[in-house]
């Protein structure tokens, strides 16, 4: 997920948003989390109708600073390519919003944060959230913007389970929806790899049961190899061919188990930059939440009735062509299930041997297809 | 209205304001988008080419990337008024399976071909003994998409095997007004150079609304 552009100046706005005590987030699972607090972020100005705005669901380890300059890492925001000046989603035209998800680690509520109980962080004893409770807690924060019907909620990946769950609960609170390389559920394999990487976490001795916040360590090998196996899944076998083909870090081998070969090298480095940026605990409770996560068995066993009451809203739906993570047949799913309710689905698979990644990348047929599908959605809310 | 291809013309005039459509075959979304502006529909297409699908996206209308032949079971049974296949199920794998796939998923079907039965074929492949290339067929043989040609006469054939009923026919030529033609007429499968075709299930339960009779304006 490297991005050279520059970082570019955009008008942002955000913050925290901390909930009432009468407001509590009330969970799936039963559990509630009293003064919950929403770190977020936007971009451009909310117009007087409040019509222009947008949300955009974050996938696994992002975050909310989908454009500008990222303050941990100092990186441009990881939409650019769809959010800026002159963009897609245009600052000067609508209203984008990014919302760290709950159990994050990015400032909203989650395993990190302190337990108001006790005074010491959570650890495991934050309970497990599922996409339900994310996408309820956007709803709360939208809603505490004075935000009615959102012009659009658009997201990749994970962010596209949030939307369709979106669809699902708050119909009538949005315009359209936007889903990329995305499932209504998650597969054995999807599970299977989750399991791969919870298990590297909660093997490294350093991880001290969740605790170790209250230790002073930091499970970082554990998150780094976790990190390492999720991100093969994220490309495809021709993106690594093409990007290292068997090409060696230096002359000759090592004949020991240095980084010999330049993809181990790379896989290394992406997994000791992520633990830099992100949670482990937050890794075992987002990667939860996406397993539990399968909307037909919510509805009954039928994904169609999820989508009964969003008739009104216009979806698009894209997928890419080498993405074995959320294959092309999940988003057929998805708007086979559409059709069924008789909302007005578009759909498009996208050529590219990028794998999964190819919803952060240079993908010109995908910035043609959104910027199509966005434009006609403002011009049909009237939209200037 | 003017420069509207004639083929689309007679589509206009077929199908009924505010109902729902399919096209199959949508291309750019051309014709979705007269059927939305001039008749209200409700429509949806199919299009194989991401060209297509984005263009579509960008005039508004719901579209999804497939083809006839594989994606047509993504719509649930008697979702539409009418579902359009202009000018392609010669070029599809399966036409039988296709037009079974359209008339499950609408009440109403409209489908054009090229008419393999048209004198300029039939002479073009007597005098040269090869492939014939008209201007309603203008590719040779190994660049063609049409790989399940078939005359006026075998297509009604089909439509009998299914149990369908033919609710209106017309003749079309590139240019030319489109005009009414009875197919069981033998004259019309040497004349017309492709074949427009409205039809329906012939009999199950649910009887349509009755046409207007001037479909083809004559």
């Amino acid at each position: 997920m490297t991005i050279a552009a520059e970082p570019e100046a955009i008008e942002q706005d955000g913050g925290t948003w901390t909930f009432p005590p009468e407001r509590p987030l009330v969970l799936e699972s039963g559990a509630r989390i009293d003064g919950l607090e929403l770190a977020w972020r936007s971009y451009g100005r909310l117009n007087a109708d409040k019509s222009n705005a947008v949300l955009i669901c974050h996938a696994l380890t992002l975050d909310q600073y989908v454009a500008g300059t990222h303050p941990t890492t100092g990186k441009p925001g990881w939409w650019t390519r769809l959010v800026g000046p002159g963009k897609t989603l245009d600052p000067a035209r609508h209203f984008i919003i990014c919302v760290n998800v709950v159990g994050g680690c990015m400032g909203s509520t989650g395993p990190t944060s302190t337990n108001p109980a006790t005074g010491k962080a959570w650890g495991l004893s934050f309970p497990v959230i599922t996409i339900g409770d994310m996408v309820r807690a956007q709803a709360m924060l939208v809603e505490a913007l004075g935000i009615d019907t959102l012009l659009a909620v658009v997201g990749g990946s994970m962010g596209g389970m949030q939307v369709l769950q979106w669809a699902a609960d708050y119909p009538e609170r949005m315009f359209s929806a936007v889903v990329v390389a995305s499932a209504p559920r998650h597969s054995a394999q999807n599970i299977a790899f989750h399991e791969v990487g919870r298990q590297a976490i909660m093997a490294d001795p350093d991880w001290r049961g969740g605790d170790y916040a209250l230790h002073g360590t930091r499970p970082e090998k554990g998150l780094a190899v976790a990190r390492m196996a999720a991100h093969i899944t994220y490309l495809s076998e021709a993106a690594l061919q093409r990007k290292f083909g068997r090409e060696l870090q230096r002359d000759g081998l090592s004949w020991g188990f240095d980084a010999d070969f330049q993809v181990e090298s790379y896989l290394r480095y992406q997994g000791a930059s992520f633990v830099d940026r992100f949670d482990a605990n937050s890794y075992l409770y987002i990667t939860r939440a996406m397993d539990y996560f399968d909307l037909g068995a919510a509805h009954g066993g039928v994904l169609a009735e999820a989508f009964r009451k969003a008739r009104d809203v216009r979806f698009c739906v894209l997928s890419f062509t080498s993405d074995w993570l959320y294959p092309t047949a999940e988003s057929r799913h998805i708007v086979r299930a559409l059709n069924a309710a008789g909302a007005r689905a578009s759909f498009v698979e996208i050529e590219s041997d990028k794998g999964h990644d190819a919803f952060l990348l240079d993908e010109p047929v995908m910035d043609s297809a959104l910027a199509g599908f966005l434009d006609s959605v403002a011009t049909a809310r009237g939209l200037k | 209205m003017n420069g509207v291809r004639e083929d689309f013309r007679e589509i206009l005039r077929l199908v009924r304001p505010g109902s729902r459509v399919l096209d199959v075959g949508c291309g750019g979304g051309e014709l979705l988008e007269l059927l939305t502006r001039e008749k209200q529909v409700d429509g949806r297409g199919v299009e194989i080419s991401h060209q297509g699908v984005s263009a579509c996206l960008a005039r508004g209308l719901a579209v999804m990337q497939g083809d006839a032949d594989r994606d047509l079971d993504q719509f649930p049974t008697g979702a539409f008024d009418y579902a359009i296949l202009s000018q392609t199920l010669q070029a599809t794998r399966n036409p039988r399976q296709v037009l079974i796939e359209l008339m499950r998923i609408a009440d109403r079907a409209v489908v054009s071909f090229p008419n393999f039965g048209h004198w300029r074929v039939r002479w073009s492949l007597l005098r040269d003994g090869r492939m014939p290339e008209t201007r309603s067929l203008p590719e040779p043989w190994w660049s063609t998409p049409n790989i399940h040609l078939c005359t006026l006469a075998d297509f009604t054939a089909l439509v009998e095997d299914l149990g369908l009923r033919i609710e209106a026919s017309a003749a079309l030529a590139d240019g030319k007004a489109a005009r009414p033609m009875d197919p069981s007429r033998k004259i019309e499968n040497w004349r017309a150079e492709a074949a427009l075709f409205l039809l329906t299930r012939r009999s199950d339960g649910g009887e349509p609304d009755p046409l207007p009779d001037d479909l083809f304006g004559g």
